[in-house]
């Protein structure tokens, strides 16, 4: 490989630094005590505890999954630090008596916490280790009805909602880490936009992990009311630590008729060092639930950084003529290891699906896309389009693809597409033969292999991206 | 009217080079002055793409001995980008495809990094597209082939026509065409080759590695070289082309090797006084 190649793919982690903050942890270790005084402490109703209680007694009866093609040493769950929050000096009233070296934190990050500052149209919501540490622009979103708030903030505040939908598109027993998560999660985003309300900006939820031996088990739910529309944003960051740190998210949405609900994440957890020691494991269950009719969820993600991934944004297709679609774009170096892809359970009639992944993988890692397409038996006249796309820089790498297709329903169309493609030294020197450098070749070799994900990234999102993949966007925008 | 007294544009001395530690070429020596048109013949496996990719600078073959100036200037210290902006062109025999990088976007990028090195003007898109549409006609090509992405789902001739397309954005001082009539029919062929011929300029010169004459039908050699053995053992006119149709190659080989045999360093005068003869048969035509 050359070296243009080499040094362009394997930057430092920009955002590995640990901020020194007093935080309130308990100590290591989960039991249903461990439980209880999470829930203690956030002042949970007695119904939220027993959903935290049943989900855990679920868990210890379930065993970790080992379908996924990665590998790794086993997890121990009574080493892990389940609730950790920067100490308060006192009870916030506003931005300004954020702890400075918190602001400092997530300034370094490019995360704008103070609503002056922030140079987007965007609504951010920033969790540290367990807790959400601020919303922004919350008062302007409760004039036309949304609310927008941490999870926890909505227990207190808007209990039946919650109780309503939580646990209602990912079941508490749905799957391992579900379940881990549903009985320690600590705080996230939730979201509420009331009937035929367009959010009149993006919603965003930026998370950060410090402590080295926290695990972090957030929760999201987003419910889009009939008629609705929001586009949520998500991104993470992680200090660079030797050990591995636990991250087993679960995203509910719930779409309702005629509503939609635009999910994009960019991800860029601490990956792990070059020679594949630390970084994070990412297990996260997101799922959503086109329950009207006429509705519809898009995911988008740029999957960069863990050091193990193990997620499939998933869509529900209930209600009649909804669509779900999935843009995905995992990037995996080193030592890293991906196993990302989607589901798309057609349920409804005349329910479409689309789905659109692309695979880089470079060095030793290991990227593999992973997908189930499911038409059910009533499902008259569904549709998915999928299409795979893989690419490997260097000889050391691996790209695999397990689509999965269940088809009930003979009036069902689907479609699969892959493809595997090489930049290899041949590609680098036509480039090279038109006066093109390295860099800017494999720039546009990646631009143009991502562009259609990119394409439904938000602006300030897409740009995040290119940045993050070493790339600049000109040239491919052509 | 070419003389010797032309600009010297590349200037190779005993070249050889390797791939896999494999000795491909042996010593090759070639003069190539501005507003010629070389022709580097010979069977298969006798060197003639190599030499081309050794000197775009290919990172997959070692220089192994002797050296090649171009313009003066020591051409194998520099990596390849750096060639092609001075002025080095390569037509490839298989042009890559690049899914997914618009052919109009890669053709400005090109001609942008190019126009940046010589301290030229650079082109936005808006008038990039008025340029380009201008080097289209040069080898027919429709307009719409821009938007598509570079090479991807191109015919065999569309892709040729391309690797001229990139010629005349980026007017090289020194063009090679590795083998750009294969795989052509007779109309791709008459386009391509009536292309290059409308970006010959008495100030630019060209190499074109070819398996058959029908090239040089519609490309008029000036000197005509036939390589075996990563050599290049035999040098004449246009007329050499068209014996080497009806005679194939092993007839210069024996001859070659006779003359080795017999009389050792004397075979290099007999190249010279070849090429001599091709020089008048080219300034005749």
């Amino acid at each position: 490989m050359s070296t243009a190649l080499e040094a362009l793919i394997n930057r430092p982690y920009e955002y590995g630094f640990v901020t020194d903050i007093e935080s309130d942890a308990i100590p290591k270790g989960l039991s249903e005590d461990v439980i209880r005084l999470i829930s203690k402490k956030k002042n949970e109703p007695d119904w939220l505890l027993e959903f935290r209680l049943s989900a855990y007694r679920h868990w210890l009866t379930m065993t970790e999954p080992v379908w996924a093609n990665v590998s790794h040493a086993k997890i121990d769950y009574q080493d892990i630090i389940y609730y950790s929050a920067p100490k308060p000096k006192k009870k916030l009233a506003s931005m300004d008596e954020v702890d400075p070296e918190l602001l400092r934190t997530f300034e370094k990050l490019g995360v704008p916490m103070h609503e002056r500052k922030m140079l987007a149209n965007v609504a951010v919501d920033v969790i540290f280790d367990s807790v959400s540490v601020t919303t922004t622009y919350k008062e302007k979103l409760a004039e036309v009805g949304i609310i927008f708030c941490s999870f926890s903030e909505a227990v207190q505040h808007h209990p039946e909602l919650v109780k309503q939908y939580l646990g209602s598109v990912v079941p508490s027993a749905d799957n391992f880490f579900a379940a881990l998560n549903s009985a320690v999660f600590t705080d996230g985003s939730f979201c509420y936009i009331p009937k035929n309300t367009k959010c009149p900006m993006d919603l965003s939820t930026y998370f950060r992990i410090n402590n080295a031996e926290s695990g972090q088990f957030e929760r999201t739910l987003i419910i889009a009311e009939e008629g609705s529309h929001v586009s949520y944003l998500e991104g993470c960051t992680a200090p660079r630590f030797d050990t591995n740190q636990l991250h087993a998210a679960v995203v509910e949405l719930v779409v309702l008729d005629n509503a939609e609900i635009k999910y994009s994440t960019v991800q860029n957890w601490y990956a792990g060092d070059e020679n594949g020691v630390g970084g994070i494991y990412n297990f996260v269950t997101k799922r959503g639930l086109c329950k009207g009719v006429n509705s519809k969820i898009s995911w988008t993600q740029v999957e960069t950084g863990s050091a193990i991934t193990w997620k499939y944004p998933s869509c529900v297709l209930l209600g009649d003529n909804s669509i779900g679609e999935f843009y995905s774009v995992a990037l995996t170096n080193h030592h890293q290891q991906a196993d990302t892809g989607t589901k798309m359970i057609h349920i409804g009639k005349n329910t479409r699906s689309r789905i659109v992944s692309k695979g880089i993988s470079a060095g030793q890692s290991n990227n593999s896309y992973r997908g189930l397409v499911k038409v059910s038996a009533k499902a008259d006249g569904a549709r998915n389009y999928s299409q795979c796309d893989s690419m490997l820089i260097g000889s050391a790498c691996g790209a695999h693809t397990f689509p999965y297709i269940e088809v009930m329903n003979s009036t069902a169309k689907v479609e699969h597409e892959a493809s595997t493609s090489r930049i290899g030294e041949d590609q680098m020197f036509y480039f090279a033969s038109r006066g093109i450098g390295g860099e800017e070749a494999v720039s546009m070799i990646i631009n143009g292999f991502c562009k259609e994900v990119f394409n439904h990234l938000p602006m300030e999102f897409a740009v995040e991206a290119t940045k993050l993949l070493g790339l600049k966007l000109e040239g491919s925008v052509g | 009217m070419i003389s010797s007294n032309s600009k010297v544009i590349l200037e190779v001395r005993n070249l050889s080079a390797s791939v896999a530690g494999i000795e491909i070429l042996k010593g090759i020596n070639l003069t190539v002055r501005s507003g010629e048109v070389h022709a580097i013949m010979g069977p298969n496996g006798s060197g003639k793409s190599t030499f081309s990719k050794v000197l775009a600078g290919h990172p997959g073959y070692t220089v192994t001995g002797g050296e090649v100036l171009f313009e003066g200037q020591n051409l194998l210290e520099l990596p390849p980008e750096e060639r092609a902006r001075n002025g080095v062109f390569l037509a490839f025999q298989y042009p890559i495809e690049i899914p997914g990088v618009s052919n109009s976007a890669f053709l400005r990028l090109t001609y942008n990094t190019q126009q940046a090195h010589r301290g030229g003007e650079e082109l936005d898109p808006l008038e990039f597209h008025d340029f380009i549409q201008e080097k289209c006609k040069i080898v027919e090509m429709d307009p719409r082939f821009l938007d598509r992405s570079v090479n991807e789902g191109f015919s065999g001739g569309e892709k040729k026509r391309n690797e001229i397309l990139q010629m005349a954005v980026l007017d090289p001082r020194l063009a090679i065409l590795d083998e750009t009539d294969s795989g052509l029919d007779i109309d791709a062929l008459r386009i391509v080759a009536s292309g290059v011929n409308k970006l010959m300029t008495p100030d630019n010169a060209v190499i074109m590695v070819t398996h058959y004459q029908r090239l040089l039908n519609y490309i008029t050699p000036d000197f005509v070289h036939v390589m075996r053995r990563g050599r290049i053992i035999k040098t004449g006119g246009k007329e050499l082309a068209l014996e080497l149709e009806t005679r194939g190659y092993d007839w210069v080989d024996d001859e070659y090797q006779r003359a080795a045999d017999a009389h050792g360093r004397a075979t290099a005068k007999g190249s010279a006084s070849a090429a001599g003869a091709g020089r008048a048969g080219a300034a005749s035509a």
